[in-house]
């Protein structure tokens, strides 16, 4: 087994992605998620990889098309307005079919907003990573093990299913350290096969064409409901969360992320004072875990997340009216504390006992 | 094994408090606990103060913001005056007494200053007065074996400076003994 060492978040998201076959990188410095580009630029010419600091955000996610094109594992990585930025290029990806990852360590907004830890992306990571009708699988680890072990997998499902693949970070796993062990070398000669990719023919077959242009309305059509049945299996074979101490729990807070930290402490409080409370955690946010919430049959659920109320939407539409669906958080760089939400807990469980 | 600890390290940029921070994460890592090490990275690290969060557990940790530290150290006046007043009741603030002036009215936290920086520059160890607070931060909590610190030491100190490990081991002594 391969040692335990400590590492930022940011640097393990870098170093993980490598190992599971990424070669070319293409980024932009912004903070707070600079050391994974910082990480890679250092790293990734003793792979024989690509490190580029591109022009813009634009660019570089462009970058990233063309070498996912070629069939390489490829990946780009921002924060919060830099993911904005990359946006179109992400549709693009969505539209031509192309594996590749896209990291966000979240700072607060909108704007420029500060550069402090936040998760007000979660709209835009679950619905609207660009135009058109489109969805990708987004991944939020809460630690940085689990940061590492996300994004290793996350290049196996973008390829898995020809989509790309965002890991929804924030400041705070991009900046702390943890203990990780980080997981082994891929060989690149073991990675899946691409016979779409655009390689190169060798005379030997037609030419592969990689595009999201398509003018017939109705091949259109027909290329969304394609790409929509490839959604149905993702949302049946990838969905994933964590339930801690959900079997009897009364109050079930859901939380993903740097929050769901919070949270958990916030629930071993309230089981210390008597409140039957658990958490769920959802660790792919799309596809949203809805059985997992709506199966813990709770009386009460409450969301806790680091924006103004977005996954709350995701748990309400889960829970279907059976139970109330309360919301705490806080925004713009604000870390809650786990004695705040350990008083939303307390002040739920004496509504739900009246 | 040791208890639980949340630590604030707190100075000036450029002290040297995330290294000693670190050199806390490390020991934690070695004795195979659990470890979280979160620095403050606002437009106040440049130039102005830096601090970070470390928290040694024998259970996952959740946030690795601590807001209520049982282990401070303080070189810088703000610094004091900051997290002597979050330190939970009990708690130990290790401060250098020539920087610092306890103007504060807490009676329920343990304050312990020695003149880190001067002995430091006696040893003619002039930067390491982080590392002579973390040997007495250790000498108050004793939150890792004491042979475990001198690992961690030799852990942080980066390949290219490996000739500073003994000097390091030498001002953790040095608090230790103040």
């Amino acid at each position: 087994m391969s040692e335990k060492v400590l590492m930022k978040g940011n640097e393990a998201l870098a170093e993980a992605a490598m190992r599971a076959g990424c070669r070319y990188f293409f980024g932009y410095p912004i903070t707070p998620q600079t050391e994974l580009a910082a990480y890679m630029s250092k790293h990734m010419p003793k792979r024989d990889g690509v490190y580029l600091q591109a022009e813009s955000e634009v660019a570089a996610i462009n970058m990233v098309y063309g070498a996912a094109s070629c069939g390489v594992r490829a990946m780009t990585s921002s924060s919060s307005p830099g993911v904005s930025l990359k946006t179109e290029g992400i549709s693009y990806l969505a539209g031509a079919d192309l594996p590749a990852v896209i990291i966000n360590v979240q700072r607060g907004g909108p704007g420029l907003g500060s550069i402090q830890p936040s998760q007000a992306d979660y709209w835009q990571a679950t619905r609207a990573m660009g135009h058109g009708d489109f969805f990708l699988p987004v991944f939020a680890p809460s630690t940085v093990q689990e940061a590492a072990d996300l994004v290793y997998e996350a290049f196996d499902v973008a390829d898995r299913y020809r989509t790309p693949v965002v890991i929804l970070a924030d400041g705070m796993l991009g900046q702390m350290m943890e203990p990780v062990v980080l997981p082994p070398e891929r060989d690149l000669a073991d990675l899946p096969a691409k016979p779409w990719a655009t390689s190169g023919t060798h005379g030997e077959r037609a030419h592969n064409v990689t595009n999201s242009l398509c003018l017939d309305a109705r091949e259109l059509y027909e290329q969304n409901v394609e790409r929509f049945e490839r959604y149905a299996v993702i949302e049946r074979e990838e969905v994933r969360a964590e339930e801690y101490l959900t079997e009897d729990a009364d109050i079930v807070v859901v939380a993903f992320g740097a929050a769901a930290r919070i949270a958990r402490s916030a629930v071993n409080d309230a089981r210390a004072a008597g409140i039957k409370a658990g958490l769920v955690r959802p660790i792919t946010l799309w596809p949203f875990p809805a059985q997992a919430v709506r199966g813990c049959n709770a009386k009460a659920y409450l969301a806790v997340e680091m924006n103004m109320g977005q996954m709350v939407e995701d748990v309400r539409l889960a829970v279907e009216g059976a139970a109330p669906v309360a919301f705490f958080g806080r925004a713009g760089g604000v870390i809650p504390r786990p004695d705040e939400v350990l008083e939303q807990i307390a002040a739920l469980a004496e509504g739900i006992g009246e | 094994m040791a208890q639980d600890m949340q630590a604030v390290l707190a100075g000036f940029g450029g002290q040297g408090t995330l290294f000693a921070g670190k050199v806390i994460a490390y020991a934690g890592l070695i004795e195979d606990r659990h470890v979280s090490w979160f620095p403050s990275y606002g437009p106040e690290m440049r130039g102005g103060t830096a601090n970070c969060s470390v928290t040694l557990s024998d259970a996952p940790i959740g946030s690795p913001l601590v807001t209520e530290p049982d282990a401070v150290i303080a070189m810088n006046q703000p610094s004091y005056d900051r997290f002597v007043l979050e330190a939970k009741p009990g708690a130990v603030v290790v401060f250098d007494s020539d920087l610092v002036v306890p103007a504060d009215a807490r009676d329920d936290v343990r304050r312990v200053g020695i003149p880190a920086a001067k002995l430091a520059q006696d040893a003619e160890m002039g930067k390491l007065a982080n590392v002579v607070l973390l040997g007495k931060l250790w000498a108050e909590a004793r939150f890792c074996e004491r042979a475990t610190l001198d690992e961690a030491i030799r852990k942080c100190v980066p390949p290219s400076k490996a000739h500073l490990v003994e000097m390091n081991k030498q001002a953790l002594e040095i608090g230790m003994g103040a």
